[in-house]
């Protein structure tokens, strides 16, 4: 999983190219843009809501069906300076969604593992 | 440039065909072609044709007829249509034959696509977390259009009140029943902001067409050509943004769209001011402003007042999807670029009926756009 919860706080785990400094996600041996070799990098705990949608019926296979499915928030993170990161957002309520909104990764249980997933942050 | 002409166009209806299968509707679709075209299969000096998910095209041989010649099978996503007919044009540009066949059909199973990661050089989490949807890539990419260029949700809901009320004026159309702006509003939320309505469906039909080359024509004493004037295929460069991408770069690169239709446009020598008629891929109702605008034929922002003055529908400024787009056809992948084709076919032939274009249009576009960042153009004209 892209996700090192070795710190305490989770991280996403991105790529940067030692030759052309471009960042990637999810992170691969070699950069998609000059072909130079990666390495590894975490992204900031951090980021705004650049866009959003919403999963409003339950996706074919391979997708982890648990339960009775609740439609779920989908949306893409900016990471200051790094990149945009898409990820399932804990939030599916469009009301309480809004592009610019602070977000933070948080660490989910999916299907007797761990992934992420971005949260709205506490503005108040 | 070598002019080339089409000369037959054929379809098979659009919509759910239990017990047909795709092949059996392209091959309806090719024998209607040809009978528009005054030849017979034995003429056929190449074809090019492919589905996603109904079978190999050149089996249809089968049926049509194993007269030896070349056949290539043509499999590229949502763009196979066009590529087909790319690969036709430019077989028939270099001269290596005089008369040739396009065609795409499909049948998918019902729902939404289903795709595999690994089929995509993507990881397996990536469809496990429930990412691998491509009506989350439509949401997504719409809502930040909508931010960006202040679009109102009830533009939205225009668009898909006029694909079904020109759905319902197109006898091969499957959705036949007009929608208020009300209903489409009111349907279920799918993907944010795009309602059930607002969404087209995978589904069945297949479409053919016959090519030639202007030298060929003196051979057809009833043709009524159609001139394509030209086609254009693109795929994406780095840092677009594309379905079923886990990021994106800071600095986003221009779609696919953009290139092939300015390609298209220019090797034409027309002006998007000069077109008559469109036909753009509207996969939802966001799509089809979003690449109204990418295809040069509005300004982004501009497609608000477009839809709230009715420029769009037939009989408007610029009639777009006058047949019901994919909105109203559903979208069997295969087909859908050549129904577009189709379309403006019969639109500058002056054949359209109930939906026909008033004015004797004289020119017409096309677009195509599908996953992984992929898209074809085509201009045409009398």
């Amino acid at each position: 999983m892209p996700i090192d919860l070795d710190g305490g706080t989770p991280l996403l785990v991105a790529g940067r190219c030692r030759e052309c400094a471009v960042v990637i996600f999810p992170l691969r041996q070699r950069c998609p843009t000059c072909g130079g070799a990666v390495e590894r990098t975490l992204l900031p705990p951090r980021g705004t809501l650049w866009t959003w949608t919403t999963q409003g019926f339950e996706p074919k296979p391979p997708y982890l069906a648990e339960g009775e499915f609740e439609p779920y928030g989908v949306g893409y993170v900016e990471f200051d300076g790094y990149l945009r990161v898409e990820g399932r957002l804990t939030e599916a309520d469009p009301a309480r969604l809004r592009i610019g909104m602070p977000m933070e990764v948080v660490a989910v249980r999916r299907g007797g593992r761990v992934s992420y997933a971005f949260a709205p942050v506490d503005e108040a | 440039m070598t002019d080339i002409a089409i000369v037959g166009a054929g379809i098979h209806p659009f919509g759910r065909h239990d017990g047909v299968s795709g092949l059996a509707m392209g091959v309806h679709a090719v024998h209607a072609a040809l009978g528009d075209a005054g030849l017979e299969w034995r003429d056929v000096q190449v074809a090019y044709g492919g589905s996603e998910d109904a079978g190999n095209a050149d089996t249809m041989v089968t049926e049509l007829g194993p007269t030896g010649l070349p056949f290539v099978n043509v499999k590229n996503g949502c763009a196979t249509g066009g590529s087909s007919l790319v690969s036709l044009v430019t077989a028939l540009r270099a001269g290596a034959y005089d008369v040739g066949v396009a065609v795409g059909f499909d049948k998918h199973p019902r729902g939404a696509f289903q795709n595999d990661p690994a089929d995509w050089s993507l990881p397996q989490w990536y469809g496990e977390d429930g990412l691998m949807v491509t009506t989350q890539f439509f949401g997504a990419k719409l809502q930040r259009y909508m931010h960006d260029h202040a679009i109102p949700p009830r533009t939205l809901a225009q668009v898909a009140e006029k694909a079904y009320a020109n759905g319902a004026q197109t006898p091969h159309a499957w959705r036949r029943t007009p929608l208020s702006a009300a209903e489409i509003l009111g349907s279920p939320m799918l993907a944010h902001p795009l309602t059930q309505y607002m969404l087209c469906s995978p589904g069945e039909g297949a479409v053919a067409l016959v090519l030639c080359r202007r030298e060929y024509l003196e051979r057809l004493v009833d043709a009524r050509p159609v001139w394509l004037r030209s086609v254009a295929l693109r795929t994406r460069r780095a840092g677009t943004f594309e379905v079923f991408s886990p990021s994106l770069p800071l600095e986003l690169a221009p779609s696919p769209s953009v290139d092939a239709a300015k390609e298209a446009f220019e090797s034409a020598s027309v002006a998007p001011d000069d077109v008559d008629v469109a036909q753009v891929q509207d996969t939802e109702s966001g799509a089809e402003l979003i690449h109204l605008a990418e295809c040069g034929l509005c300004e982004h922002g501009e497609q608000v007042e477009l839809y709230a003055t009715g420029a769009t529908r037939i009989g408007g400024r610029l009639p777009v999807n006058t047949d019901g787009g994919c909105l109203a056809n559903g979208e069997p992948v295969g087909a859908s670029g050549l129904r577009q084709v189709y379309e403006i076919a019969v639109q500058l032939r002056g054949d359209a009926g109930d939906r026909q274009v008033p004015g004797e249009p004289r020119t017409g576009f096309t677009h195509v756009y599908g996953a992984p960042g992929v898209s074809a153009c085509t201009v045409l004209s009398r």
